[in-house]
Order: C-alpha cells, then sequence, then structure tokens
C-alpha cells in the first residue's frame, strides 16, 4: 500500500472527470447534459470529501494507514466542489448573474453549498507543506472545518431534492457514522 | 400499434417540438425511480391492455368504462403544447388526445361537482417504486376544479407523435393541463371522481408549502427553494444555457386561461 505514490492519487482522481467526458462525447450523457454533469461533479465531490474523513476512523479501527493520501483525497474534493460550482454558475444558470444571485441568497440550499465551498477554501488553498510548517498548530484547528463544510455538502444534497430519497438518508447516516467514530473514546 | 389518426388543433404552439428521444427518456414517474432515466428502463413490464378507467362521485352514470370506450368520447387531436416541470425544464410535446370535458360530459357531471380527482393506477408488482420506503403516499393523486377540468386546453391524451402513448409517459391515458406545472397532468389514470370538496394531490400531501393546489405555471412566485423565472428548454444539449428562457405566465396560456382566476391572488393559491 505505502508503495503506490500519492500521484496516483491525483491521476485516479481524474477518473470520474474522465468518465463525465466520455459520457458526453458518446452521447451517454441523456438529454439533459447540464443537469447531469451538474449533479454527478457533485456526488464524485461528496465522494472524495467522504473518503477524506474516512482516512482516520480506517487508521484507529482497522489498521489501515493511508494518512500520506489524504491531501491529495481533499484536494481531488475540491477541484470537483469547484467544477460542481462552475458548471451550476456557467452552463446551468447560463452566466444570468442576476438570478444566480438571487436564487444564491433566497434558496437555503444554495447557501448551504456555497458556505461549504467557502469553508472549504481555506483548507485547499493551506494543503501544502509551506502553509503546515507556517501555521504550526493552527493548521490543525484551521483543518477542523472539514466537519461543518461536509455536513453542509450533504444538507445541500438532500435538500435540492423534491422528496429525501432512501439514498439521501443513506448519505447522512453516513456522515453519523464518520462523525460518531470519532467521538469513540480512546483506551488508554 | 396502428398510428392514430388525429387531426391538428388551433391550440397548438408552433414552436419545435423535442425529439421523441427526449420526450420519453427524460420522465418524472416516480412510481418506476427516481431518476429521469429509471421510468424508461423500468416501465416496459407494466400491463395496460386490458385498461378501464372507474368514473364516480357526482356522476350521472357513474361505472368502469373501457379504455376503448373513453376513447372514443371525441375524436383524436393533436395538440403541440409547451410542457413546463416545476423543476424549471421545459419540452414542447406533441400530445394526441382529446378534451376531458367530452368524457366528462359523457358521464354526466352532476351540478353539485366542483371538483374532479385523479388517481393513478396503484399495481407495485409492475410500478417498483410503489413502496413504503420511497416516502410517497401510492397512489399517485391529483385534481382539478371543475372549470380547470372543463376547459378546452385541458385534455387527456393517449398519444405522442402520431403513435400510442409509450409507458414511460403515462401509458395508456393521462391528463395534460399545459398551463399548470407537469406535476397536475396526473399518468396512467385509473379512475376519475367528480366531488364537492377539493381532493388531496400528492404533492401538496408531501410539501404543502412547496406545492400547492393550483400549480399554475407562474414565474413570479417562486419554489421556496429555487427560482421560477427561467426554464431551461431540455434539448439544447451541453449549450443548453443557450436555452435558459424566460417562463411565461401560465406557461403562455394566459389568454386562454387567467379568466379562471380573476379576482384570485396567486401568491396564496400557488
Amino acid at each position: 500500500m505505502r508503495k503506490v505514490p500519492v500521484g496516483a492519487v491525483y491521476l485516479a482522481g481524474l477518473a470520474p472527470l474522465g468518465w463525465i467526458v466520455w459520457l458526453v462525447v458518446s452521447g451517454g450523457i441523456g438529454v439533459d447534459p447540464v443537469k447531469e454533469i451538474e449533479h454527478r461533479l457533485g456526488k464524485i465531490a461528496l465522494w472524495f470529501l467522504f473518503g477524506g474523513l474516512a482516512i482516520t476512523p480506517l487508521r484507529r479501527f482497522l489498521r489501515i494507514d493511508l494518512l500520506r493520501y489524504r491531501r491529495a483525497v481533499g484536494l481531488v474534493a475540491f477541484f470537483y466542489v469547484g467544477l460542481h460550482v462552475l458548471v451550476w454558475l456557467v452552463l446551468d444558470m447560463g452566466m444570468l448573474w442576476a438570478q444566480a444571485l438571487g436564487d444564491l441568497v433566497r434558496r437555503p440550499y444554495l447557501i448551504l453549498g456555497v458556505a461549504a465551498l467557502l469553508l472549504l477554501l481555506p483548507l485547499a488553498l493551506t494543503s501544502n507543506t509551506a502553509s503546515i510548517r507556517r501555521l504550526g498548530r493552527n493548521w490543525r484547528r484551521l483543518h477542523l472545518l472539514v466537519y461543518p463544510a461536509v455536513a453542509l455538502a450533504v444538507v445541500h444534497y438532500l435538500w435540492q431534492m423534491k422528496v429525501v430519497q432512501p439514498q439521501g438518508w443513506l448519505w447522512l447516516a453516513g456522515f453519523g457514522v464518520l462523525m460518531a467514530l470519532r467521538a469513540v473514546p480512546r483506551r488508554r | 400499434a396502428a398510428r392514430i389518426a388525429a387531426t391538428p388543433s388551433p391550440y397548438s404552439t408552433d414552436a419545435a417540438p423535442n425529439t421523441l428521444e427526449e420526450i420519453t427518456s427524460y420522465n418524472n414517474f416516480y412510481e418506476f425511480g427516481w431518476n429521469k432515466g429509471d421510468p424508461k428502463a423500468n416501465a416496459g413490464r407494466l400491463t395496460i391492455d386490458p385498461w378501464s378507467v372507474e368514473i364516480g362521485g357526482l356522476v350521472e352514470r357513474p361505472g368502469s368504462y373501457p379504455l376503448d370506450d373513453v376513447l372514443r368520447a371525441a375524436p383524436a387531436e393533436e395538440r403541440i403544447y409547451r410542457f413546463r416541470c416545476v423543476e424549471a425544464w421545459s419540452m414542447v410535446i406533441p400530445w394526441i388526445g382529446f378534451p376531458l370535458s367530452a368524457l366528462l360530459d359523457r358521464a354526466g357531471v352532476q351540478p353539485g361537482a366542483k371538483y374532479v380527482a385523479f388517481q393513478t393506477l396503484y399495481r407495485p408488482a409492475e410500478m417498483n417504486n410503489q413502496t413504503a420506503l420511497s416516502g410517497i403516499d401510492w397512489p399517485y393523486v391529483e385534481g382539478l376544479r371543475i372549470d380547470e377540468a372543463m376547459h378546452p386546453l385541458t385534455i387527456l391524451a393517449s398519444g405522442l407523435y402520431g403513435d400510442p402513448l409509450p409507458r414511460q409517459n403515462g401509458a395508456p391515458l393521462r391528463l395534460v393541463v399545459p398551463w399548470k406545472y407537469g406535476f397536475k397532468s396526473i399518468k396512467s389514470i385509473v379512475k376519475i371522481t367528480l366531488t364537492e370538496a377539493p381532493p388531496p394531490t400528492t404533492w401538496q400531501r408531501l410539501q404543502p408549502q412547496e406545492y400547492g393546489f393550483y400549480a399554475n405555471v407562474n414565474p413570479q412566485v417562486d419554489h421556496p427553494r429555487w427560482s421560477q423565472a427561467t426554464e431551461r428548454r431540455i434539448g439544447g444539449g451541453l449549450f443548453a444555457f443557450a436555452n435558459r428562457q424566460p417562463t411565461q405566465m401560465f406557461n403562455g396560456y394566459g389568454e386562454e386561461v387567467a379568466a379562471l382566476y380573476a379576482g384570485m391572488d396567486l401568491r396564496k393559491f400557488y
């Protein structure tokens, strides 16, 4: 496991994007490509965010140590969050800035999504060795923001559904499990 | 199946219809699943022959009407209608149908009838998402005020592009009310009941603060979670943003239907 270079994670992280591009090129994306791309990007971002949150419990409870890949997983997640928002603004809203902005301030699920993006932004910007050195212990504190960010992202995902589907509840439960595992007291 | 002979209608829009592929592979028909592609994938096993519609309540001639009898209520017309989903996308669809009023007249509406209730088939063995887990109280139900039901724009559709309606679009018989959001246009109808009191509707029951009984297309009254000011016309491909267009009041049918709502506060009666 340790032999897999970190670069491979970045490369693997591009695979879902490649799949979307393939679907668009081959016509498999369906008759509403914009919504499909937008939703797929958001869902992929969630997978990587959850992946990032899974690394600590994997190490603690299953002794699988993927810690050296966590930065890559987080950055890939942020990459998909960014693409998701970009597709919403450009392809979906058609750069109707006024309506996009109006929707943003009036619609709670959009606010939550953008809030998640804003919380993740400083984390992505400080996901480098120089920042870890410079920020010292504050780096750890800053990166606790990932918890509210993912919580917001999950609620954003559930809230945009017309009616919450079983799949939505599974994501919420999954997030609950990832959080609960952190609350398990350590044996002395 | 044989193509349906239908006459053109002055109510048709001259906008270019969406392709058959688009209309039949992008559907909200939650009985068959949550995703737009699910109905096409899962509706194939639905038995639509034999089919009958039970007409009851405040009518002179209640009973179970076989489908071919229902279809004889009036000559088939082609109605090319704009279709606006509450999710802010839209299509143009060449339905084959006839005015609902013709069927109601045949059943004989009693003077006390003020509303029409509709019900979709409930058959979990063939409709895979009709489970308790779905969170929806099946069967799907909808309703119209009697004047809305009798309006000439309101049709029962049994065909699409000249052929019998595909299952994912609500075969063999569905409602089409073009000035209302798509969820009012209930699919695969098995029951029509004339009532005095407003009937329950599925979406209103699920989210009363978001979906009203009327559900008229209205760019000025937003859905609580998204704007209804514009819509994306399906079929623009990747560059659908070029197809985002302003939503019209009553989906562009205001000239015909605005009078039905004279004096009503459409913010209150959404």
